[in-house]
C-alpha cells in the first residue's frame, strides 16, 4: 500500500464520517460543523489529485465564506434542535424504494465501467494556476462573464429578499 | 497512484449521503447543507476525471460550480430568513403554503 493510497483512505473516511455526522446530528450548528469537516477533507483530496488552485478555492470560498454565511444565519435565527416528525406515507412507500433504485443504478454504472481510465495523478504533477487562468480567459471567457451577471443578480435578489417591508 | 475509480466511488457515496440527508432532515437550513454536500460530491468527480484525462477543463467547471453555489447560498439564505420571519419556524413541514 503506497502512501498516497493511505492518505486517500484517511481523507475519504474523514469525508464519509463528516457526511454521516451531518445526517445524525439534530442541531443545525453541529450539522454545519460536520459539513466543514467534509469540505476540508475534500480539499485534501483535491491536493492529492494535484489540483492546487481548486484546493485553495475550496478552503477559502466553501470552507470559509459559504459556511460562515450558514453559521451566521443559524445563529441569527437562533433555531434549536430539530423536532421529530412522522414520515409521510409517500416518503415511506415511494421515497425509500426510489433511493434504493438510484443507489443501485449508480452502483451498476460504476461496476460496469472497466478500469480503462488511467490512474489519477499518474505523474504527480500539479495543474498550475497559469494553465487554469489561460483556459478561463480564452475558452471559457463567455461563461466567466456570465458568472459576473449571476453574482450581480444574486446580490440584488438577496437584498430584495432580506429587506424589511415598509 | 490512487485509481480514479476510488474517487468516483467516494463521490457517489457522498452524493448518496447528500440525498439521504435531503430526504430525512426536517430543518430547512440542514436541507440546504445537504445540497451543498451533493455539489461537493459532483466537484470531486469533476476533478478526478479532469486529472485522469489530463485536461484541466474539469477544474474550470469546478470553479464555476463553486461560483453558482455561492450565489445559491446567498439567495437561499435570504429566502430562509424571510421564511423564518413569516412562519416563526424552520421546519419544512410547516412551510406548506403551496401544498394542495
Amino acid at each position: 500500500m503506497t502512501p498516497s493510497i493511505l492518505i486517500f483512505f484517511v481523507l475519504a473516511a474523514l469525508a464519509v464520517i463528516g457526511a454521516v455526522s451531518l445526517i445524525l446530528q439534530r442541531h443545525p450548528i453541529h450539522s454545519a460543523l460536520s459539513l466543514i469537516v467534509v469540505m476540508v477533507a475534500l480539499a485534501g483530496l483535491y491536493l492529492l489529485l494535484g489540483a492546487e488552485f481548486v484546493t485553495a478555492v475550496q478552503i477559502i470560498v466553501y470552507g470559509g465564506a459559504i459556511m460562515v454565511l450558514f453559521i451566521f444565519v443559524i445563529m441569527l435565527l437562533n433555531d434549536g434542535e430539530e423536532e421529530r416528525t412522522n414520515f409521510s406515507k409517500l416518503a415511506t412507500f415511494g421515497g425509500i424504494p426510489l433511493a434504493v433504485a438510484i443507489a443501485g443504478l449508480i452502483a451498476a454504472a460504476i461496476a460496469h465501467s472497466t478500469g480503462d481510465l488511467p490512474a489519477a495523478t499518474a505523474n504527480g504533477s500539479l495543474t498550475s494556476s497559469k494553465t487554469l487562468s489561460m483556459l478561463i480567459f480564452t475558452d471559457f471567457v463567455y461563461p466567466f462573464e456570465l458568472t459576473s451577471f449571476l453574482i450581480l443578480i444574486a446580490i440584488l435578489g438577496a437584498i430584495v429578499l432580506a429587506q424589511r417591508e415598509n | 497512484m490512487v485509481p480514479t475509480n476510488y474517487y468516483i466511488i467516494l463521490s457517489a457515496v457522498l452524493f448518496g449521503l447528500g440525498i439521504i440527508a435531503f430526504v430525512f432532515k426536517r430543518n430547512i437550513i440542514t436541507l440546504f447543507m445537504a445540497i451543498e454536500l451533493m455539489l461537493n460530491a459532483v466537484n470531486l468527480a469533476f476533478v478526478a476525471f479532469s486529472r485522469a484525462l489530463g485536461k484541466p477543463d474539469g477544474e474550470v467547471f469546478v470553479l464555476f460550480v463553486i461560483v453558482v453555489a455561492a450565489a445559491e447560498a446567498a439567495v437561499g439564505l435570504g429566502i430562509i430568513i424571510l421564511t423564518a420571519r413569516n412562519r416563526r419556524s424552520l421546519n419544512v413541514e410547516r412551510v406548506n403554503l403551496l401544498k394542495l
